[in-house]
């Protein structure tokens, strides 16, 4: 019996590849960079969940995937969510403190 | 009898409609289930991302993390297990393909970048224990929890890629016995999940406990 379980075409693995490495030397100059500490914080979140992104969309096929897996991926991933905004006041006022 | 005949054909009609729908809407149970677990712990790592992050915004003397640990080290890590989902990949799409040498030959390369993974970190720990730091203190005089939090979230990952790195052996041993082709390549994707996910994780990690001052 086959098992194959999908068959949706292939994206350019290099590119995504390219793509990393490209994000990861960027976060190593941003962390680096001058200028308002949460601009930066900020920014390499940003940077952080972006290549997050592209490795599960394109590494792990979610972006190929049938809607119901891509809606139980998600619905854990919102709790998540909520559980780090809960803590946006507190690294808000935190960052405030911080000289620049 | 012709009414049996007739309630039967309907029973299997919509036998498989019920089957079609069902296809429609799952990925297929083994991966399905592997995606489940994943879920969970990407909920294990959010709850220790978040304490970690609550630590430290309430701790007063925490330090650089760029002057205490070797992010240029780091960042090469982060680029070897980069490479190593990347040739994850490659092995899937070789096997789909039914090209077994270069699925073996990608899966070993991939298995090569976790060991190296490893094996960067256990330096990196050894290091680290060297200069003083532990999961109870430091000799910088800086918050005692930053060796607690380095090590529990770094060692929780590293449990995840040594678990993976003995978990894609067992595929490249099954693999050599002749176990997967072009139309049976499932436990390899599903493997590959995992492998991915623990460079996900890295991404994360990297980031939060490395790059952020």
């Amino acid at each position: 019996m086959s098992n194959k379980t999908d068959d949706h075409a292939e994206p350019n693995y290099w590119m995504v590849w390219l793509a990393l490495a490209v994000l990861t030397a960027v976060e190593l100059l941003v962390a680096k960079a001058p200028g308002p500490k949460s601009f930066v914080v900020f920014s390499l979140c940003a940077l952080a969940l972006a290549k997050a992104a592209l490795v599960a969309l394109y590494f792990m096929h979610l972006k190929f995937e049938k809607y119901a897996l891509i809606l139980i991926v998600m619905s854990p991933l919102l709790l998540s969510a909520i559980m780090y905004i809960g803590l946006v006041p507190d690294a808000i006022t935190h960052l405030h403190w911080l000289p620049h | 009898m012709a009414a049996n005949g007739g309630r039967g054909m309907a029973h299997a009609a919509t036998m498989n409609e019920v089957e079609r729908f069902e296809n429609q809407l799952t990925p297929g149970w083994g991966k399905l289930m592997m995606w489940i677990f994943l879920c969970s712990d990407a909920m294990s790592f959010a709850g220790l991302l978040a304490a970690y992050g609550a630590v430290r915004l309430g701790s007063s003397n925490w330090p650089v993390p760029s002057e205490k640990l070797d992010v240029p080290l780091t960042a090469l890590n982060t680029f070897i297990l980069i490479c190593s989902s990347v040739t994850m990949v490659k092995a899937l799409s070789a096997i789909r393909h039914g090209d077994r040498k270069g699925f073996l030959g990608w899966l070993a390369a991939t298995m090569t970048g976790g060991a190296s993974f490893l094996g960067i970190q256990a330096y990196e720990w050894t290091h680290l224990i060297h200069e003083g730091m532990t999961i109870q203190g430091n000799p910088w005089g800086v918050s005692t929890l930053f060796g607690a939090t380095f090590f529990i979230l770094t060692g929780f990952h590293g449990c995840h890629v040594l678990s993976g790195v003995i978990y894609l052996f067992c595929i490249f041993v099954r693999g050599a016995q002749g176990a997967y082709g072009a139309e049976n390549y499932s436990p390899v994707e599903i493997a590959g999940l995992y492998w991915h996910f623990v460079d996900l994780i890295w991404i994360l990690v990297f980031t939060f406990v490395y790059l952020i001052s």
